[in-house]
């Protein structure tokens, strides 16, 4: 489904992602894992259109993000990281506007908005202003963006950060929920979370590759106990800094 | 063309949510209502000719005002990478921006379609140079819009965009004509040329000629392309 081909970013003298290449199959819900500053965003960034390659490319089915840009931004759901939304806008005007640049057809757009946002739960603030939103729903509407157009893939930048425990446990259902059917590529810094909803892990670290397999894989590989344990060893111990 | 629409729509919308468009458009009403009918009446003949010679230097400080926040503040905020990775091309938010602007500044001159009206029936008003004043008026609005946009594409400081922008359209405008003075006979109509008041001029006369329209043209797509340029750089 989503190939990444030797991937190169630097940003001026500082190199972001080395030489990175990995697949993802359809349907899979592929955990992004790594310390800050690892290349994440990077990767996510450069699939999502939003950054140019320094050189490799990553190839959506048949398409290069080179040539097929905006066949490729129509299959991809995105939510950055802390979901940098519209401020002055509502909730229902923001969501509308999203439905109309992905061409949600006039006919059904507004169900779907109402799907998102009972998915979402948004159904109380959808006439609020963005700015008046806590950070929980302010993530939720991001999420309710990703969604929006029902596109086969999504990429969620860590979208349980900051997140109460039982916003994380909706956002984990919703995840696992549309994952049935979606490709999805997601990072966190809580790395249970991954375990338990991610299909496979893929650990990288100064923009390199470090493992990649299924969590009881990278156990094993690593002759740890658990996720956070093998997390350390391959990353020099730098988690913990967030 | 959807996208461009749609981009279109929310920007200027979002110039209405909030009370900077009202006081824009006031604060220009204001000043341009008080130099214009101040010594209108000592004039004594029935033009808008007053009106039209106080835009090049109103636009110069109010439309970079307009254009500051189009590029800087989602720069700012991060919403660019919202948008950015949306189904669009850079071309269709470029677009839909710089049309937002330029409907705003329609909206703010559509007011003083009413002094045209009233002072109508006072004496004979000439329509020749109202109508190309108020097609002047678009396209010098649309250059420096294009210029405004420009410069908030440059940084997510919407303070150093507004001063660029500024400073870029004041030049257009002064500087080129202050600097004729000094300059040969043979330089004095090739600098001219560069002159967005000179061309604004010719147009308020009435007088409708395609080299000075081809001039504002040239200017927005010049600036528009390189704000595709600058937005392509960031990537």
């Amino acid at each position: 489904m989503i190939r990444v081909e030797n991937l190169t970013k630097y940003y001026g003298d500082n190199l972001a992602v080395d030489n990175l290449s990995f697949e993802i199959k359809k349907g899979e819900i592929l955990g992004l894992l790594g310390p800050n500053g690892a290349g994440k965003s990077t990767t996510y960034r450069i699939l999502t259109g939003f950054l140019n390659p320094t050189s490799g490319t990553i190839k959506v089915k048949d398409l290069d993000i080179k040539e097929d840009l905006l066949e490729i931004k129509k299959m991809i759901g995105y939510l950055p990281e802390s979901a940098p939304l519209y401020k002055s806008m509502l909730v229902f005007e923001y969501l509308n506007y999203v439905a109309d640049l992905r061409d949600v057809p006039n006919e059904g757009k507004l169900s779907h908005i109402k799907e998102l946002a009972d998915l979402c739960s948004l159904n109380e603030v959808m006439h609020m202003r963005i700015d008046e939103l806590s950070k929980g729903y302010r993530q939720r509407v991001g999420i309710a963006h990703s969604l929006m157009g029902d596109p086969e893939i999504l990429v969620l930048d860590e979208p349980i950060s900051g997140l109460d425990p039982n916003q994380i446990a909706d956002t984990r259902e919703i995840i696992k929920r549309i994952g049935k059917e979606k490709t999805i590529i997601y990072s966190t810094h809580i790395l249970s979370e991954a375990e338990s909803t991610c299909d496979r892990i893929i650990i990288i670290d100064k923009g390199k590759m470090v493992i990649d397999g299924t969590a009881e894989q990278i156990k094993e590989k690593t002759k740890t106990d658990t996720l956070e344990e093998a997390f350390k060893v391959l990353t020099s111990k730098r988690v913990g800094e967030r | 063309m959807k996208s461009t629409i749609n981009i279109f729509k929310r920007e200027f919308n979002a110039y209405f949510v909030s009370p900077i468009a009202y006081i824009v458009i006031s604060i220009f009403l204001l000043i341009v209502g008080w130099f214009f009918f101040s010594t209108f009446f000592l004039e004594g003949h029935v033009s808008l000719t007053k009106l039209f010679s106080l835009l090049p230097i109103m636009f110069t400080f109010i439309i970079p005002a307009i254009t500051m926040r189009l590029f800087s503040e989602e720069l700012n905020v991060g919403s660019y990478e919202l948008l950015l990775t949306m189904p669009v091309r850079n071309i269709d938010i470029i677009l839909g921006k710089f049309l937002a602007s330029l409907s705003f500044v329609a909206v703010m001159l559509a007011p003083t379609l009413l002094y045209a009206i009233s002072i109508s029936f006072i004496g004979e008003l000439d329509l020749g140079p109202v109508i190309g004043g108020y097609l002047g008026a678009i396209v010098l609005g649309g250059s420096f819009s294009a210029i405004g946009i420009m410069a908030s594409s440059l940084t997510r400081d919407q303070v150093i965009a507004f001063i660029v922008g500024m400073a870029i359209c004041f030049s257009l405008t002064f500087i080129i004509d202050y600097v004729l003075f000094f300059l040969p006979d043979s330089f004095v109509s090739f600098f001219q040329h560069l002159s967005a008041r000179f061309h604004f001029e010719n147009i308020s006369k009435g007088v409708i000629n395609s080299r000075d329209f081809i001039y504002f043209i040239s200017v927005s797509f010049i600036a528009l392309y390189i704000t595709n340029m600058i937005l392509e750089k960031k990537k």
